[in-house]
């Protein structure tokens, strides 16, 4: 009787710890301002991707990220604090994002990140930075043309986290979608067969096909999928100064210097239906 | 938490089936693969002897990851069909019984050598003195490390979620970056993983004390 007792004592003990652990989530130093800090502390930090051709990937010779989201990044904090600023930038991926900034661990998100409803509720976004939108890459050669292609016999290969599982269900609801890690992952499966069809935003995928060209986009892009800067929730002054550097960065030129540097065989509207 | 159960419900339970069916196929044939591999290592053969030290020392120090990985993307491009649970389980298989083989070695190498030689005095060849007379006491020696590496087993399921395999983890993934409840996700996913661990060890523990009886 008494050693159940103590088992029964054990385990309540652990569920009322699990409640407890789980009810201090938000911590002080997500709640700080930003902005106060950036006096003091002139840095910002950025969460990139490090895997994302053309937006954000690691070099491996030089041991260090580079791409639009970057260079964005680089511009916009030489925008707020001026030639003292520095930018720091720390890995995320579509599924530790959101997590990394709620906990204070990042000051900011600009890592391809498409502004949807859902996410504007809980997090704030900046003025649109990137139109992207979602596109299929297959095998050269292969039968799928367009969405309306995948039917039930057909797999799709997503990244976890990301808006494209999201769209891809309603745009093709018979496809089995299979969920990867990230970019690279999910590219590499699609070359071994894993699946037929790979979906994400079109500027991703052509970073892919033009590092393998026996691969191709096909039926242009089938959302509108337009990246913005995520911000945590009561950090309005900063989000206020990154506005205006976009703005800043727009109408000095800067920005579409930038965007020639990363697509120069894209025009500045990537929309295509 | 509660919310998030009710509403994913189905998910995990759909995720914590494809974890307990695969941990249960990777257990038993990783148990089967493990035991010919340590009873090879201790072959007088020079040839089983060196395949099993190879394939125990090969398999035992590079990471599981790399072993699943493989199996789901170079094996489907050169050789044959495997999806994300296949490979994921092989990988956990072959990882797992190179652990096992070192672990049983250990024990079939503390019965006293002077069983090996009553059992060839008594008229036994010398492979059923193994299976007759030296594994059931070795056994009995490494059911506690044989259940760490179980239990290990289990939790190292979790790498099915890297390559799509519909585990509890890939669920739990899923979910999270859904509802953007990262934090009370992983909490109900770790719950579901003690379901399984606990339970492991609580018959591990039994299967210890029973066989100490019959000693």
């Amino acid at each position: 009787m008494n050693r159940h007792k103590k088992k029964f004592l054990f385990f309540s003990l652990m569920i009322l710890m699990t409640f407890f652990v789980s009810s201090c989530g938000e911590n002080n130093y997500a709640k700080e301002d930003i902005l106060t800090r950036l006096e003091s502390e002139p840095t910002i930090v950025w969460g990139v991707k490090n895997d994302t051709k053309l937006f954000g990937l690691m070099n491996v010779g030089t041991n260090k990220v580079e791409g639009f989201d970057i260079d964005i990044a680089k511009a916009i904090t030489k925008e707020i604090l001026g030639g003292k600023g520095r930018a720091e930038f720390v890995e995320v991926t579509s599924k530790t994002r959101i997590q990394l900034l709620k906990n204070g661990n990042i000051d900011a998100i600009i890592a391809t990140m498409t502004i949807t409803d859902d996410r504007k509720k809980i997090v704030d976004f900046s003025d649109v930075y990137f139109d992207a939108g979602q596109s299929l890459l297959v095998k050269k050669g292969s039968s799928i043309k367009s969405v309306k292609d995948l039917k039930a016999q057909t797999t799709v290969l997503v990244v976890k986290g990301s808006t494209s599982a999201v769209n891809i269900r309603k745009a093709a609801p018979d496809a089995k979608i299979l969920e990867l890690e990230n970019y690279s992952e999910a590219f590499t499966a699609l070359k071994s067969g894993q699946g037929d069809a790979m979906t994400t935003d079109n500027a991703i995928l052509l970073g892919m096909a033009e590092e393998d060209p026996d691969y191709t986009l096909v039926g242009g892009n089938f959302t509108d999928e337009p990246y913005g800067i995520a911000i945590n929730k009561g950090q309005k002054p900063f989000l206020t100064k990154v506005n205006e550097a976009l703005k800043t960065l727009k109408s000095n030129g800067t920005y579409d210097s930038l965007y020639k540097k990363w697509f120069p065989s894209e025009t500045t509207t990537t929309k295509e239906d | 938490m509660l919310v998030l159960l009710s509403n994913y419900g189905p998910s995990f339970v759909e995720g914590f089936k494809y974890t307990l069916f695969s941990s249960i196929l990777a257990l038993f044939f990783s148990l089967i693969i493990g035991t010919f591999m340590a009873i090879f290592q201790l072959s007088k053969n020079k040839f089983l002897r060196s395949l099993a030290k190879i394939y125990v020392e090969f398999f035992r120090n590079i990471p599981l990851l790399i072993i699943v990985m493989f199996c789901y993307v170079v094996v489907p491009l050169y050789w044959f069909q495997l999806d994300g649970f296949q490979s994921g389980t092989i990988g956990l298989t072959i990882y797992t019984s190179a652990f096992i083989a070192e672990t049983i070695r250990a024990g079939i190498q503390t019965v006293p050598a002077g069983q090996m030689e009553a059992g060839l005095s008594s008229g036994f060849t010398s492979s059923q003195t193994m299976v007759y007379i030296i594994l059931p006491q070795a056994f009995k020696i490494v059911i506690p490390p044989l259940g760490n590496q179980f239990i290990n087993l289990v939790k190292n399921s979790s790498i099915l979620a890297m390559v799509a395999g519909m585990d509890l983890m890939y669920q739990g993934d899923l979910i999270a970056s859904e509802t953007f409840n990262t934090f009370e996700t992983y909490i109900i996913v770790g719950l579901f993983y003690l379901i399984l661990t606990l339970q492991l060890s609580y018959l591990m523990s039994n299967l210890e004390k029973k066989w100490a009886i019959r000693e």
